[in-house]
């Protein structure tokens, strides 16, 4: 295994330093756990608000460029980079509007319901071997079970907002969103077969090291499954039914205004960071390196695969048009999911015929 | 929700449930300006379909009755306002059949060049805004692109960008630039270059196909039935076109074909477009070819009286047939003045074809029509 390890270093110094400082103190070792993790959830926050202000701006940067355009070019001064933050700033200073007719506390919940639960998901992806919040011996399935609260925050903003628009943007995104975590997570289980655990960390283990491949390559179907099932789990193009600009105006986010939407926003971008932070980790051999760039921190390789998998992802965003919704259901129903259980069978039977 | 007009009594769909009302526009990022559909779904599929017209009305025809023939010309850029050359034409024609004046073959030439350009204009804009409506952001930009390269060769010849009031009663307003010929041809150039892009990242698009191809047919007898015109026939396999088959101006010295398609749906009509754009282009590097100096404008007397009478002439908008029916008392104002507008009338058979499909379809279905509320409403 390479040795990735960078900012690792950094962080078990100060939690030594942490565990001495509260044992000189004569405190209970609980103390010491606790400040720990309330340290590395701070970061953690900073870090996720940081990247999708970051990833808003490049999404328009990336759109422009795609589109012979230049973007945000002003604000900030060097390519318009505090565009987002300006945004942000006007969202938070915008009157919060809540429809007369609303039902009112789940208006009012629905954004943090969809914004809570994308920030979960990121206590268990490993940043580097031990640079992670809890290494949860159910981390996978710890990110699906959070990845699929957002649907009912969906639903609760589409049908809170008594707008027929939204509740139309509700109605879909349940469907879709149901019907693509079948073959989000078959086409994980894959992995799980053959790592033979649901930690993030060994998945990454298995795929480092010498004469061992990422799973991209090896199982390449399963990753095929997964783009295509992540991109229409967090609600993007050709998959953004829920929100079809063209058709139902903004989906179930219309009625919301200032930075309730602005949370609608973020989580989304959020949901896109862990859809591709979970591939890069899982397909993509997560923090660990080849030999030849073991120069790099941890950190630093997963961003890159990270971000290339966001690439791709906007690049589909500005490139396809949008797919109909009963196209979207027989898609999911008769095509990914068929496909998701043929590549668990091919996997198992590589597993049982060659042991490999 | 207003009232008046649609009717709101709950429709119950065949298992009973009650069906819900929808209202959408006049605001509504895509019904292309203040269309109001009222559409009655079951789920996602539509029951009963009501387009509601009317957000846009200016009173243009009632206007016309008081302005001189010169003034109208200047008005007619504001019917249709992605297409104001071929409003120009149409209505700089109908004054001059009533009055009987001819225009210079120069003039004539450049008519016909600043309405192909034009054509090219709008059908680079339906290609935008249909693929937009489909959910491909991208194809718009590529759309506003090409169309900006056109504005500004209209802005060398009128100073205008939208509207340019560029017709005179017997001629054109101004002669062409000296660069103008060479400009136009880069532009088909890089047109031409620009069209194969277009094939990749829209008409090949597997999505796109999905979105389009069976959705939306429009039959023969319905399009006859519904006087439908324009493109939207030609896909559905009526060869038409009032440049051809009841000839104005000099279109008959050109040579261009009418393609023409046999399905009818929505990806036909977007097909047609993209080869009509194509047939346009080679007209106006024929018209390029033929241009020779001469005069631009007929005499024609300062204050325009025509005899008591009418005209009507018939023109092939990119949208569709623009007539104008003109009725002279004498005069110098128009008795009456009706347009008979290609977007109006095509319209008509969305409360047909949009029952029973989805709320998608009706984006995909309303954008193949391609219209211009300016038009609709007048």
């Amino acid at each position: 295994m390479s040795s990735n390890y960078g900012l690792e270093k950094v962080w078990l110094w100060g939690v030594s330093l942490i565990e001495r400082l509260i044992s000189w103190l004569g405190l209970p070792y609980i103390f010491a756990y606790t400040i720990e993790k309330i340290i590395f959830g701070v970061a953690l926050l900073v870090f996720i608000a940081v990247s999708v202000l970051y990833l808003i701006w490049l999404e328009r940067k990336v759109s422009a460029h795609m589109q012979s355009r230049m973007g945000p070019m002003h604000v900030g001064g060097w390519r318009g980079w505090a565009q987002t933050i300006a945004d942000m700033v006007k969202l938070l200073f915008k009157e919060d509007i809540i429809p007369s007719k609303a039902d009112k506390w789940v208006h009012r919940i629905a954004p943090i319901v969809v914004f809570v639960p994308s920030l979960m998901a990121f206590l268990v992806i490993p940043f580097e071997k031990n640079l992670i919040v809890q290494d949860l011996n159910i981390g996978i399935l710890l990110i699906f079970a959070f990845s699929s609260i957002a649907v009912l925050a969906i639903i609760m903003g589409g049908w809170s907002s008594n707008n027929k628009y939204t509740l139309l943007g509700g109605i879909r995104s349940a469907a879709q969103m149901v019907s693509y975590e079948i073959p989000l997570v078959l086409s994980i289980l894959s992995i799980v077969m053959v790592v033979g655990s649901l930690k993030l960390n060994d998945m990454v283990a298995a795929q480092s090291g010498d004469g061992k491949f990422w799973f991209v390559f090896t199982q390449p179907l399963a990753f095929i499954l997964y783009l295509v099932a992540g991109t229409a789990e967090v609600n993007r193009v050709p998959f953004d039914i829920p929100e079809a600009e063209s058709e139902i105006v903004s989906g179930y986010n219309t009625e919301y205004s200032g930075l309730k939407y602005g949370f609608y926003m973020l989580s989304e971008f959020t949901n896109m960071l862990i859809i591709s932070m979970v591939a890069a980790t899982v397909f993509l051999g997560g923090w660990s390196a080849p030999a030849w760039l073991s120069f790099l921190p941890g950190v630093v390789v997963l961003l890159i695969k990270t971000y290339f998998i966001v690439f791709i992802l906007m690049w589909f965003r500005w490139t396809f048009p949008r797919l109909r919704v009963d196209r979207l259901m027989d898609f999911g129903w008769k095509i990914l999911i068929p496909l998701a259980f043929l590549n668990i069978f091919i996997i198992g039977l590589r597993m049982v015929v060659f042991k490999w | 929700m207003t009232e008046n007009q649609i009717n709101t009594t709950k429709i119950l769909d065949k298992d009973g449930f009650e069906t819900m009302y929808l209202n959408m526009g006049p605001q509504h990022p895509s019904t292309h300006g203040v269309l109001r559909l009222g559409l009655v779904l079951d789920g996602e599929v539509i029951v009963k379909a009501e387009p509601d017209i009317g957000y846009l009305h200016r009173g243009m025809e009632k206007l016309a009755e008081k302005r001189t023939y010169q003034a109208n010309i200047a008005m007619s850029d504001r019917y249709d306002y992605v297409c104001s050359m071929n409003n120009n034409f149409a209505v700089a024609l109908a004054i001059e059949k009533h009055l009987g004046v001819e225009a210079p073959i120069r003039a004539q030439y450049i008519r016909i060049l600043m309405a192909e350009l034009n054509r090219v204009v709008n059908h680079m804009l339906f290609f935008g805004f249909f693929a937009m409506d489909l959910g491909a952001t991208t194809a718009l930009v590529f759309g506003f692109r090409e169309r900006e390269q056109v504005i500004e060769l209209f802005e060398s010849v009128s100073g205008a960008r939208l509207t340019y009031n560029y017709f005179r009663v017997g001629g054109v307003a101004r002669d062409l630039p000296s660069d103008f010929v060479e400009k136009t041809k880069v532009f088909i150039r890089f047109m031409r270059a620009k069209l194969k892009d277009y094939d990749n990242l829209v008409t090949d698009n597997v999505i796109f196909r999905d979105r389009t191809e069976g959705v939306g047919k429009f039959s023969k007898e319905d399009c006859v039935g519904y006087s439908l015109s324009g493109p939207i026939i030609r896909a559905s396999g009526i060869k038409y076109d009032i440049r051809k088959d009841d000839t104005y101006s000099v279109y008959n010295e050109f040579d261009f074909n009418v393609p023409a398609l046999e399905n009818g749906d929505c990806f036909d009509r977007y097909l047609l477009r993209m080869l009509e754009l194509r047939e346009s282009l080679k007209i106006i590097e024929q018209v390029l070819e033929k241009l020779e100096p001469g005069e631009i404008i007929a005499k024609v007397p300062k204050v325009i009286k025509p005899p008591v009478g009418e005209a009507y002439v018939r023109t092939e908008s990119p949208k569709g047939e623009l007539s104008v029916y003109l009725v002279s008392d004498g005069s110098a104002n128009p008795y009456r003045f009706h347009l008979r507008a290609p977007s109006f009338i095509n319209l008509q058979i969305l409360q047909k074809v949009l029952v029973g499909v989805k709320v998608a379809d009706v984006i995909a279905i309303l954008g193949s029509i391609d219209i211009t509320l300016g038009e609709i409403d007048r």
